[in-house]
């Protein structure tokens, strides 16, 4: 069994002209050592899939269906004091924009001593040592000196790194980056997506990379699931899945990107029809169907299931013709 | 197409005062009283030309001055020193109604749609009022006539034209500011990050319809962004600025099959790329300076591998490149052939 495994997750927001469901049916798996990429669009799911993970949704929202086993424990039925335990702890997670995440009125030092404290009896001076450790690993130039500075004194990219030994500090087994580089400049995101690799490496973690961008996922992770409208559309190796897409707005989505056009650079970038809906007014049938260029009968009356493909053993496809109209591109 | 430029800049510069009140300046030092003056120095020294037809992109990373440039040369703000000119017409001198006529030629597009347009005003109100301003005896049938028009155009259903923007998803925003833009029939229009907002099915739609406009009305585009994909796709040259330098200017085909500056390198080889085939990305050691104190020589050599003793000292000029068509690279390095 892998370390996380999450299994038919639903989770709603009760609102006043009723529920209104951000994720359906979502199962996916996760293990020691493992780089899965969660990617979609704004308003897909992918980051209520994070927090759901670490039990963050917050009220009116809340898991309706579903199990999150981690190391074999089902989180979803946890209290929130024994969430508390897991979350920093055995879970970090990493937002994007660093400059909310960390207090701006304390010192890093007092941030991070802060932390262990938190999940453990342990001395400040003990702390510390143990804070100045994870710096280091984050390539921090002169961590203990750097202790006693306030998040302002540091750029963009060093922020970033500093959240990410914050999120280090408890040894976590699994870290959920939720667009961790979106606010921060090519050239850092590129220092800050090679950190990433690097530690999963050394320190035996797997990572859930939430992000847009197509680009990174495919530079970093192993696997990959692609989200669209609070559901999981397909999920396959990542290699796979970039060189040959199967659902049509998978297919669509790679496309789309400047730079990926078989027709070259000036030319009409093909495009996706229309916008992700809005989820109070998703269609029956596939959710994807007003949007699409293979649609049938069947794709509006009926919800394609997400399902293995024959000959392809690691992929998974919620469409009902998952092969059409992939020969000619 | 490279005929005559429509815009040229000369040794723009571009500093913003940051100094503050009176008590904020005054700086007690060895017994006296010192006003200090801190200034941002966005642009320094950029010039270009912009010919009519093309698409010229200005790339960079945040704080490296791109925005600031665009929006000088629109006039927006006034420029520290340096020259603006409009087909051959200085236009930085001039006061705002001697300017007027050539707003109307040149139009700017924002980079969020959500702040671009004003919430309590229905399309219909956001897209007439630069028509009316630009043309004061433009009759209602004509108004109607050209909003149906440009609506048509960039794919918002003219019916939709008394509804407000909260109505709207940001890909269609984005479609209406580029209407706005638009609706006066300009010549020059500047973009400033037009996509970064958007997601990416929808960025597509927006580019496609950039490109068709251009097509269309034969606009010239400054096109402000961060994307390097973007970059490649849509413009015929490219300016790659850092820390308010030009320190690249070459085709688009040629700046991205061999970059010449080893900031543009670097640049490029960390866009991920979405084949998974990992390049070596080229690591910048240290920090981009703050554009208040700009280090000596050229701006980038805290960061550069190859730098030397000279640029620590001398500003490089920017110098064309041999065997290029037109390529201009400031860098003493390119310039000694040691790189």
């Amino acid at each position: 069994m892998s370390l996380l495994e999450v299994k038919n997750l639903e989770v709603s927001f009760a609102l006043r002209h009723g529920d209104l469901v951000a994720l359906n049916d979502v199962s996916f798996s996760l293990d020691k050592r493992e780089r899965l990429g969660v990617v979609g669009e704004s308003g897909a799911g992918k980051s209520v899939t994070g927090f759901a993970v670490i039990n963050l949704i917050s009220k009116p929202g809340k898991i309706t269906k579903g199990q999150i086993l981690f190391d074999g424990q089902r989180l979803d039925q946890f209290s929130e004091a024994e969430m508390r335990d897991v979350r920093g702890n055995r879970i970090a997670m990493i937002f994007q924009d660093p400059m909310m995440t960390l207090n701006p009125v304390l010192t890093i030092g007092t941030q991070m001593v802060e932390t262990l404290q938190a999940h453990r009896n342990i001395s400040r001076d003990a702390a510390e040592a143990i804070a100045v450790r994870k710096l280091e690993l984050v390539h921090i130039p002169s961590p203990e000196r750097r202790l006693s500075q306030y998040p302002h004194e540091f750029s963009g990219g060093m922020r970033q790194r500093i959240v990410i030994a914050i999120a280090l500090l408890n040894d976590p087994a699994i870290i959920i980056a939720d667009e961790p580089t979106t606010a921060l400049d090519v050239t850092i995101q590129a220092e800050i997506m090679e950190l990433l690799l690097e530690l999963c490496d050394l320190q035996d973690m797997g990572l859930m990379l939430i992000t847009h961008d197509l680009g990174v996922v495919a530079e970093v992770t192993e696997r990959v699931m692609v989200m669209y409208a609070g559901k999981v559309i397909e999920t396959a190796k990542t290699k796979e899945l970039v060189s040959s897409p199967m659902h049509p707005y998978t297919r669509g989505l790679i496309n789309a990107l400047p730079g990926h056009t078989a027709a070259g650079p000036g030319k009409r970038l093909e495009q996706i029809p229309g916008s992700m809906p809005n989820l109070t007014e998703i269609a029956p049938g596939c959710s994807f169907h007003p949007r699409c260029r293979f649609c049938q009968e069947i794709c509006r009356t009926e919800v394609p299931l997400l399902r293995k493909v024959a000959g392809e053993p690691d992929r998974e496809v919620s469409c009902h013709f998952p092969t059409v109209g992939c020969d000619d591109e | 197409m490279m005929n005559s430029p429509i815009v040229a800049v000369r040794n723009l510069v571009k500093y913003f005062d940051i100094s503050g009140g009176l008590l904020e300046r005054m700086q007690f030092r060895s017994g006296k009283i010192e006003f200090s003056r801190t200034e941002v120095k966005a642009v320094n020294d950029v010039s270009l030309e912009v010919f009519a037809g093309e698409t010229l992109a200005v790339v960079g990373e945040s704080g490296c001055g791109k925005s600031t440039l665009a929006r000088t040369i629109m006039g927006l703000y006034p420029p520290t020193s340096g020259e603006i000119l409009y087909r051959g017409d200085r236009i930085d001198t001039l006061n705002s109604k001697e300017m007027l006529p050539y707003r109307r030629r040149m139009q700017m597009i924002f980079q969020d749609p959500y702040a671009s347009l004003n919430p309590r005003k229905s399309v219909r109100q956001t897209l007439e009022e630069p028509l009316r301003f630009h043309q004061r005896k433009i009759s209602d049938s004509e108004v109607d006539a050209r909003l149906a028009e440009v609506m048509e155009q960039v794919g918002v259903n003219p019916g939709w034209r008394n509804r407000f923007p909260h109505e709207f998803s940001g890909g269609q925003r984005q479609r209406i500011a580029i209407a706005r833009a638009l609706v006066i029939d300009p010549e020059f229009i500047v973009a400033d990050e037009p996509v970064s907002a958007l997601d990416v099915s929808i960025q597509a739609q927006i580019l496609n319809l950039l490109m068709d406009a251009q097509d269309q009305r034969g606009l010239t585009y400054l096109f402000i962004t961060h994307d390097l994909s973007v970059v490649r796709h849509v413009s015929s040259r490219v300016a790659v600025m850092y820390l308010g330098t030009l320190c690249e200017l070459a085709v688009t085909r040629e700046l991205f099959d061999s970059p010449f500056h080893p900031y543009t390198r670097a640049l490029l080889s960390a866009i991920p790329q979405v084949d998974g085939i990992k390049k070596q990305h080229i690591k910048l050691s240290g920090e981009i300076p703050t554009p208040i104190h700009l280090p000596a020589g050229c701006v980038f050599h805290g960061r550069c591998p190859y730098a030397n003793s000279r640029c620590k000292h001398e500003i490089p000029e920017l110098l064309p490149v041999a065997g290029t068509s037109g390529t201009l690279v400031a860098c003493h390095a390119v310039a000694e052939e040691r790189l």
